[in-house]
This record gives structure tokens, C-alpha cells and sequence, in this order.
């Protein structure tokens, strides 16, 4: 049996090495640092050769575009219930597959070097091989409650790494506010999946691809609030407005992590959730618009908040948000082929600029701030370089990967009549173009900062890189307007169709791209204006951008008045009233009870006046009542 | 009308009620045990007087109360045999008769 067809039948053990990794490193591997690390490698690297095999046996098969390969087992079932886990491979699985190993192995080779010397080294390995296990778990779901499950995981695994550095407050803050501001969002997502279970008895993705139209049809209103439920979710995890503060905090953890949650795990779940349920979108068109608008003004916002961040980290962070943004919007236009293409090449040249970024962090120990760091050009050629290739593929410079895919969104998005959005996205692209090489132009270019003595990286540091950087450059290759059986040949919903190609909206977002990098250029490289007098000039802006909207203030300000506040009168409510009540019902028992039992005084003589005033009690009341009304008074007779 | 009129049963339940009352009294003033159980006496041949009576007046033809009176005077001796024991015991015990005294069962 050939290699291709081998891992199309054997998709599983993708996610399952990774998890065999985890448990070895976990437990037996825990003192030995340069055995957990290779374990976490090979392991992974295997999960990468038999994700290559399906990607190949893809190619080989294109009817899984229409008839995915579903090979599930069932779990456990029960009358109205019954769930399968499994594997469901079709190009968009296993692109997905494909990219999630790749970053995943290259990330892991990186922190090798960038974890050196760690105290916590193999639970860091132990950590990103679980990480990498849910991933891959979630990619291959066969049904929506699979992939909950390793949804969770995942958010777990972020939860762990986010505060890898657990003694630093800042960083258990940062891992709390991502586990709690994604679990809002699952709790969305949570009820959707209820109401498609009941609605539907099923939870499987091509069981629903086949209810779904007809049910459409008789209940639009319900399936549009399922449809918004659903994407509540992907909210959370993929940082989209407003669920999105979580993302810039989770810098916290070590630059590896941020690359791979950025990159190919975390956030790119919700992205690939709503891809997943796409045949749930199409047929709810209000929901679907629901997503377009969201993800164009998540975008847009969160570009515009990364104009003036000062930490290198959180430029990227918010420059995440904003392209996850672009793949929402395009999900939400209604094509699946530009959301998942620009989800690939984002993937690439967003972990090359994360590793990148932490190799220039690495160098400095620890400096944040961009405007402290200054002429790392000299002393760290291949960091900045790779810095460059990354940041003219986000801008979207051809022929590199960022500006097929982000083309294609700015093309789907005019194609399909959403002009505002179109515009909205042109004019992020140009922030986009802007901020990026601002952050080139300040941290690697201009003048050097004399306190520091930065180093290149390592070869195992820069070999991940180096790899990225190529895919980065090339990667959007397969995804061009010209290519026959390319990217949107094999990733896509529905009909085949082929857009002309549109020279103004490549020419448009060229310029856009160049006219930002220029900007920038201005402003940051050649100094032809002082950026200081620009913060002053557009002061209000300025700062609007700079503290983020205000978004966490209020949030904090929310928390603290209606939810503190809640709490506080429902925290009264339980003291006087819920629990005066109880109190009150055993207070009165026990003095009935202390009251009652003076009676008991053990003098014979008080019991026998007790019965003798009580024989006169009922002879007065006989007499009174006369006998027959007397006796069904005590309760004798009738 | 007689100027004697002869005794009749309303004057033995006068009696009765009268004997009833006094050992009632007794058994709710007195301090000693025996003195309570002798209280008790007096109620119970209170009682014994009245089924006579009635059985004298009301059902001559029968013995019915005769009998229960003599179930009550066998019933009475063997409780106050009973209740001696237990005064004599208690004495011995806690050196006195007192029912003030005797409260130990309470709670």
C-alpha cells in the first residue's frame, strides 16, 4: 500500500502521536530535558510526514471535496444520541493537517534554543506536544462534539502555556483572562450545538450538510440564532470584537507559544470551526452576514489599535486579530477558498515573524519596547531579514504569500456586493502595510541603542525560520488566479468557479500596500516627520489607539459596577433572605425545642397536675359541646 | 318526704368525689414518696366506692363492679408492692424520699 493512501487510512494517529509524546514527556521523560525535547520533535515531525501523506492522497482523490473520507468508531450512544469519534479528512482537514504539524514541528525545533536553560524545560515540550495533540484533534473531527472536545483542549493548553511562567503575576493574570474570556465564548458555542442536536439528532458534519437545507427552509429565524450561537465561539477563540482582549495579554507566555496559538493552533480554531460548519452558514444567510461584519470590523479595529502599540509582541498580537478578522469576513462573504488560503499563508508568515520577534526578545533579554531596541539590522542580519520577508507578506507586497491570499478576500469580498466591507478591508490593508513596517523600520532599522549587545540566534533557532521564510515567500504560489489545479481547485464549498482576474483590485491593494510601507518609511526610516508631533497633532486619536478603545477599561468598569454590583446584592439577598429564612426555620425549631422542654421538669408531680388539668380541659369541653361533637373534637369517635 | 331521707347514690358519689379529691390533694402537696403512693390509695378506693355504688343502684342483678373493684384492690397492692420496692431502693441509693428530689429521668 502506498504512502498517501497508508495516511488517509490512518489519519488518527496524527493527533495521537503528539499525545503519546505528551504522556512520555509527562511521565517518564521529566527529568531528562534533551530526551523530553526529541521525543516532542520526532514525534511530531512523524505527525507531519503522515500529514504530507494526506495532502498527497488529497491531491489523488479530488472527489473528497464532495465526499469527504469519514472513518469513525462509535464512543458511546443512547436512545436520541449517538456519538462517534473519528476522522474526517477532505482538503480542507487536511490542508489544516498540514499546516498545524508544520508550525507545530517548526516551533518546537525553535524552542530547543529559545527555552535553553529553562527551568521548566520539558513541561514547556510536554506542554506544546499536548497542544499540538488537540489541535490535530479538533482539525480531524468528525462531529461537532468531538471537536468541543478538543476545542476545550485546546483552550486548556493555551490556559497552561499562556502561564508558563506561573511565578510571574502577569502571566497567570494573562493565562486567567484567556481561559475566562474564551469560555464566554463556548458557552456560545455550547448552546449551539445543543440546539443542533435537537433540532437535528445529530451532531455529524455530513449528516447536518444533508438536514440542514430542508430545515432551512421551514425555520430560517431559529437556524439564524443557532447559526450566531455557533460563531460566538469562534469570537472567543479567535480574538474577534468584542472577545478579543484576551489575545494581546496572551504574550505573556514564551514567543514560541504566541507562535503557535497565533499561527496554527488556537485562534485559527474558530476560523476552521466555521469553516467546518460553512454548510450551517450558507443555508442561514443572516448569521453568515452576521460573521462578514464582524470579522471586517474586527479587522479594521484591531489594525487601527496596532498603528501605535509600542511592544513588539502585542504589534503582532493585534496584527492577528485583524487578519483573523479578514478570514472571518471572508467565511462570511460566503468564500470558503479565500478564508482557508489566507488562513494557510497567515499561518506561515505569522509564526515566522512571532519566532523572529522572540528571537530579537531573546537577544535583548527581555525588551519589549520597540523604540528601545533600534539597528538590530547589524548585529542580527537573519532575525531582521526574516522580519522583512514576514512583514512584506502581511502587507502584501507579490509575490509574496500574504498578498495572493489577501488578495483573494479583498476579490470575494467585491465579488459577492459587500463594498463597504471591501473598503473597510482596503483600508486595513494599508494600516496593515503601515504599522507592520513602522515596527521594521523602528526595532531593526535607524539608529542603535548603545545599552544593548544583541547576538544572532542559534542555527536551531534560525533553520524553523529560515523554512517559514521560504513558504512564506512561495506559499501563496499555489493559491494565484492563474493556477489551474490550484489552492481553490481543491479547497472550496460548492461549484468550482473561476473569478477573472481583477486588475483593479490587485493594483488597488498593491498600492495600498506600497503606499503604507512608504508612510511608514517616512516617518520611521527617513524621519520626514516627527512621529512625536504627529502622536500630539492627532492627539485624541492618538491615545484612543494607543490605550485600545478603552476596551479593557471597559470591561473593568463593567466588572467592577453591574457585576461586583450584582453580586453584592445577591451576595445580601443569600445572607437576610435565603439564608434568614433557613436560619430562622431552625432558630424557631430549636426554641420551640428549648420551650418545650422546661415541660419536662422529671417532678412527678407536675406531670400528674399536667394530666389531671388536661382530663378537666376535655370534661369542660365535653360538657360544652355536648358529647358527640366533643368526641370528633379530640379525635376519638364519629 | 322522709325526714331522714334514706342514703342514696348521689351520697355515695359524694363521697367518692370527696375521698378522689383529698387523695388528689395528697398527691399533688406532698413531698414523700409514700405519702404520694398513699394519695393514690385514697383515689383508687375512691373509685372502687363509686363502681359499687353504681353497681349497687344502677345493675343490682350483675357484679360486674363488684368484680373490677376487686381487679382494682389486686391491681393497687401490687403496685404499691412495686412502688415501695422502688422507694426503699431509691432511699438506699440517694438517702431520701423527697420527690422533689427524684427528677433524674427529666430530659
Amino acid at each position: 500500500m502506498d504512502f498517501a493512501l497508508f495516511s488517509l487510512n490512518n489519519a488518527w494517529l496524527i493527533p495521537l502521536l503528539p499525545f503519546l509524546a505528551f504522556v512520555l514527556i509527562a511521565f517518564a521523560f521529566k527529568n531528562m530535558e534533551k530526551t523530553a525535547s526529541t521525543t516532542a520533535i520526532l514525534f511530531c515531525g512523524v505527525s507531519f510526514l503522515l500529514a504530507l501523506g494526506v495532502v498527497a492522497g488529497v491531491l489523488q482523490h479530488p472527489e473528497l471535496i464532495e465526499h469527504p473520507f469519514v472513518k469513525e468508531a462509535r464512543w458511546f450512544s443512547m436512545p436520541g444520541l449517538s456519538i462517534t469519534m473519528g476522522q474526517y479528512i477532505d482538503p480542507i482537514s487536511a490542508m489544516m493537517l498540514f499546516v498545524v504539524t508544520l508550525v507545530a514541528t517548526m516551533v518546537m525545533i525553535y524552542s530547543t534554543g529559545y527555552m535553553q536553560g529553562d527551568p521548566g524545560y520539558s513541561r514547556f515540550f510536554a506542554y506544546l506536544s499536548l497542544f499540538a495533540c488537540s489541535m490535530l484533534g479538533l482539525v480531524i473531527a468528525t462531529n461537532l462534539l468531538q471537536m468541543f472536545i478538543f476545542w476545550e483542549l485546546v483552550g486548556l493548553c493555551s490556559y497552561l502555556l499562556i502561564g508558563y511562567y506561573y511565578f510571574k503575576d502577569s502571566a497567570r493574570e494573562a493565562a486567567k483572562k484567556a481561559f475566562m474570556t474564551t469560555r464566554i465564548g463556548d458557552f456560545g458555542l455550547l448552546l449551539g450545538i445543543m440546539f443542533l442536536q435537537i433540532n437535528f439528532g445529530t451532531l455529524e458534519f455530513t449528516e447536518l450538510a444533508d438536514k440542514l437545507p430542508a430545515f432551512a427552509v421551514a425555520h430560517p429565524g431559529l437556524l439564524t440564532i443557532i447559526g450566531i450561537l455557533v460563531f460566538i465561539g469562534p469570537i472567543g477563540k479567535s480574538g474577534q470584537f468584542p472577545l478579543h482582549v484576551w489575545l494581546p495579554d496572551a504574550m505573556e507566555g514564551p514567543s514560541p507559544v504566541s507562535a503557535l496559538i497565533h499561527a496554527a493552533t488556537m485562534v485559527v480554531a474558530g476560523v476552521y470551526l466555521v469553516a467546518r460548519s460553512f454548510t450551517l452558514f450558507q443555508v442561514a444567510p443572516e448569521a453568515q452576514h452576521f460573521v462578514a461584519y464582524i470579522g471586517g470590523f474586527t479587522a479594521f479595529f484591531a489594525a487601527s489599535i496596532a498603528l501605535t502599540q509600542r511592544e513588539m509582541k502585542r504589534i503582532l498580537a493585534y496584527s492577528t486579530v485583524s487578519q483573523l478578522g479578514y478570514m472571518m469576513m471572508a467565511l462570511g462573504v460566503g468564500s470558503l477558498t479565500a478564508s482557508m488560503f489566507h488562513l494557510m499563508t497567515h499561518a506561515f508568515f505569522k509564526a515566522l515573524m512571532f519566532l523572529a520577534a522572540g528571537s530579537a526578545l531573546h537577544a535583548l533579554h527581555g525588551t519589549a519596547d520597540i523604540f528601545e531596541m533600534g539597528g538590530l539590522r547589524k548585529k542580527m542580519p537573519w532575525t531582521a531579514a526574516f522580519m522583512v520577508i514576514g512583514t512584506l507578506a502581511i502587507a502584501g507586497i507579490p509575490p509574496f504569500a500574504g498578498f495572493w491570499s489577501k488578495d483573494e478576500i479583498l476579490l470575494m469580498t467585491k465579488l459577492h456586493g459587500f463594498t463597504g466591507l471591501y473598503v473597510l478591508a482596503s483600508l486595513t490593508a494599508f494600516m496593515t502595510a503601515f504599522y507592520m513596517s513602522r515596527m521594521v523600520f523602528v526595532a531593526f532599522f535607524g539608529k542603535e541603542n548603545p545599552h544593548n549587545h544583541p547576538h544572532e540566534s542559534p542555527w536551531n533557532m534560525l533553520l524553523p525560520m529560515s523554512v517559514l521564510a521560504v513558504l512564506a515567500v512561495v506559499g501563496g504560489l499555489v493559491g494565484t488566479p492563474w493556477t489551474e489545479h490550484g489552492f481553490g481547485y481543491y479547497v472550496r464549498y460548492g461549484e468550482l468557479h473561476h473569478a477573472e482576474v481583477d486588475w483593479s483590485v490587485m493594483g488597488g491593494s498593491v498600492v495600498l500596500a506600497v503606499g503604507g510601507i512608504s508612510l511608514a518609511w517616512a516617518i520611521y526610516g527617513a524621519k520626514l516627520i516627527d512621529n512625536e508631533k504627529l502622536a500630539q497633532r492627532a492627539g485624541f486619536l492618538y491615545t484612543l489607539s494607543y490605550r485600545k478603545f478603552f476596551i479593557d477599561e471597559i470591561y473593568q468598569w463593567i466588572n467592577k459596577v453591574i457585576v461586583d454590583g450584582t453580586g453584592r446584592v445577591l451576595y445580601w439577598v443569600d445572607i437576610h433572605i435565603v439564608d434568614g429564612f433557613i436560619d430562622g426555620l431552625a432558630d424557631s425549631t430549636g426554641w420551640a425545642g428549648r420551650t418545650l422542654r422546661r415541660v419536662q421538669t422529671g417532678q412527678v408531680q407536675h406531670y400528674a397536675m399536667i394530666f389531671f388539668f388536661t382530663v378537666v380541659l376535655v370534661a369542660v369541653i365535653m360538657g360544652l359541646m355536648g358529647n358527640h361533637s366533643a368526641m370528633a373534637l379530640i379525635g376519638g369517635g364519629k | 318526704m322522709a325526714l331522714v331521707a334514706p342514703v342514696g347514690l348521689t351520697h355515695f358519689l359524694l363521697l367518692g368525689t370527696a375521698l378522689f379529691c383529698l387523695g388528689l390533694y395528697g398527691v399533688f402537696v406532698k413531698r414523700n414518696a409514700i405519702a404520694l403512693l398513699m394519695g393514690i390509695e385514697l383515689m383508687l378506693n375512691a373509685v372502687n366506692i363509686n363502681l359499687i355504688a353504681f353497681n349497687k343502684f344502677i345493675a343490682p342483678a350483675n357484679f360486674t363492679g363488684q368484680v373490677f373493684s376487686i381487679f382494682v384492690i389486686v391491681v393497687a397492692a401490687a403496685e404499691v408492692a412495686v412502688g415501695l420496692a422502688l422507694v426503699i431502693s431509691i432511699y438506699r441509693d440517694r438517702a431520701t424520699t423527697s420527690v422533689d428530689d427524684l427528677d433524674w429521668l427529666k430530659w
